[in-house]
């Protein structure tokens, strides 16, 4: 299998809070990676750096054939580029609030991609439907719950036809009961072949979807392996501790 | 109330009205627009990281609110015309205004693009917008609904303020109070129908306030 994502060598200070300190990774196409680790660990910087949200020091980052230096001060154009390779879903959903679901979802491809109305609009409502909300997609986000709001998220994302899907803690911030639907939607587009990069303290989500799951502590990834190596026999200590934190955490 | 008073407010009403609907109400809406207009590109100079355009803004900003908005009117009309640009009073009043609305406007256009949260461009960006884009489409319907109470003040101020055009020489509501009143000497009577004139406007447009501010509130959970 071909690497869809290549990282390597990524560094990220914010101020002297040295937060990545040489990240690399590899993410087959088609496959699901699980990002893991401690709070304040670095994960969001990963992926926000991956979208060029965050512009990282140094470092490359390749996503299919496009592909960016970070140590030369890449340019705008070679961001925007960048950033349309994946789409990214939020721990906090930040769909637009003043547009309908279905507005959410169309904003993209209408607005950036110029694409034609009828097309992006018929394109919306099947994404919709994929994630069950077909009729819901006149409403207002603040009309749905966490877990529809979420999964509009995951629709709007997909709107701008990416190669790639991170998601950053997608049902931290959901009531329990409705974790499990936004999972079952990232199942589902994970069984399409769609590759993903997947922040998420979902263990069982973890050991059922993943292809690789990566440990990172103190900006850099300490272990990485399949789910069962990780999880069930991790060989680093900050592993260990990490996740018998995680499992028995009174 | 005697008669003779009685008659001098029905005669004053054509002159006032007219006052209004010549002087008054045209010279606050085209302030306003020009002015609001002259808010936002001062507002995105303002927030500009560039800090010549940013410090621009900020000094056109500190003079509008640091001087009375009087003495402004007066260095446009009296004080222009001493560097060789001589100006008349309604277009000299309708520039006074438009820089005092942009000043003002421009505070609170800028604090409501500020109280657009962060998620809300990172959004943005990742569906592939750019700052135009983002600001127009994302940032600024939403800062409207922030926005929108404290304009309505301002507008409000300023459908009061135009009064000082009169100092001018400019023929609106309280120019022709002052001109009635002045052969008869009735200047708390006629001074009190253009107060009720200048209330009259200011309560329609507080009433339309409430319907935007309803209108605009639509998406978000009551
Ligand atoms: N925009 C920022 N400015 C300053 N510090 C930041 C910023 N974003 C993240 N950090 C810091 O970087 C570190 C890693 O944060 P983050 O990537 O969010 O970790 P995680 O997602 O693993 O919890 C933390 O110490 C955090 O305080
Ligand atoms: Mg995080």
């Amino acid at each position: 299998m071909t690497d869809l994502l290549e990282v390597a060598g990524l560094h990220k200070s914010f101020g002297a809070n040295h937060v990545l300190r040489g990240i690399d990774l590899t993410v087959p196409a088609g496959s699901v990676t699980v990002l893991v680790g401690p709070s304040g660990s670095g994960k969001t910087t990963v992926l926000r750096s991956l979208n060029a949200l965050e512009i990282a020091d140094q470092g490359t980052v390749r996503i299919g054939d496009v592909s960016v230096d970070f140590g030369t001060k890449p340019d705008r154009r070679a961001l925007r580029t960048l950033r349309a390779q994946s789409g990214m879903v939020f721990q906090s959903h930040n769909l637009f609030p003043h547009l309908s679901v279905l507005r959410n979802v169309m904003e993209g491809p209408l607005v950036v991609q110029k694409r034609p109305a009828a097309e992006v609009r018929a394109e919306a409502l099947t994404l919709l439907e994929r994630v069950g909300l077909a009729d819901k997609a006149e409403q207002y986000p603040y009309q749905l719950s966490g877990g529809q709001q979420q999964r509009v998220g995951i629709a709007r994302a997909l709107a701008i036809k990416p190669r790639l899907m991170l998601f950053d803690e997608p049902t931290s911030a959901l009531d329990p009961e409705l974790v499990g639907e936004v999972l079952a939607v990232m199942k589902d587009l994970a069984a399409e072949g769609w590759t993903m990069v997947v922040v998420t303290h979902e263990m069982r989500f973890a050991r059922r979807v993943a292809d690789q799951v990566l440990f990172m502590d103190g900006g850099v990834v300490v272990e990485h392996g399949t789910p069962a190596q990780v999880l069930d026999q991790p060989e680093q200590e900050r592993t260990q501790r990490f996740l018998h934190r995680l499992n028995d955490p009174i | 109330m005697d008669e003779s008073t009685v008659e001098l407010i029905k005669s004053s009403l054509g002159p006032l009205t007219e006052g209004m609907i010549k002087g008054t109400l045209p010279l606050t809406a085209i302030s306003f627009v020009l002015g609001l207009a002259l808010a936002l590109v001062v507002a995105l100079m303002r927030l500009s990281p560039f800090w010549p355009v940013s410090a621009i803004a900020r000094a056109f900003v500190s003079v509008i609110r640091g001087t009375p908005l009087l003495v402004q009117l007066f260095i446009i009309f009296y004080g222009l015309p001493s560097l060789g640009a001589t100006i008349d009073p309604y277009p000299s009043a309708c520039i006074a205004f438009t820089l005092n609305v942009g000043g003002y406007a421009a505070e609170i256009i800028r604090a409501a693009i500020l109280s657009v949260p962060r998620g809300q461009w990172e959004a943005a960006s990742t569906v592939g917008m750019d700052y135009p884009t983002t600001m127009r489409r994302i940032v600024l319907p939403q800062a409207s609904r922030v926005a929108v109470p404290p304009l309505s003040n301002t507008l409000i101020s300023l459908v009061k303020d135009t009064s000082l055009a009169s100092t001018i020489l400019v023929s609106e509501t309280m120019r022709k109070a002052a001109e009635l009143a002045a052969p008869t000497f009735e200047f708390f009577t006629l001074y009190m129908v253009a107060a009720v004139y200048y209330w009259v406007v200011c309560l329609v447009l507080s009433f339309a306030q409430t319907r935007l501010e309803t209108r605009l509130d639509r998406y978000v959970a009551s």
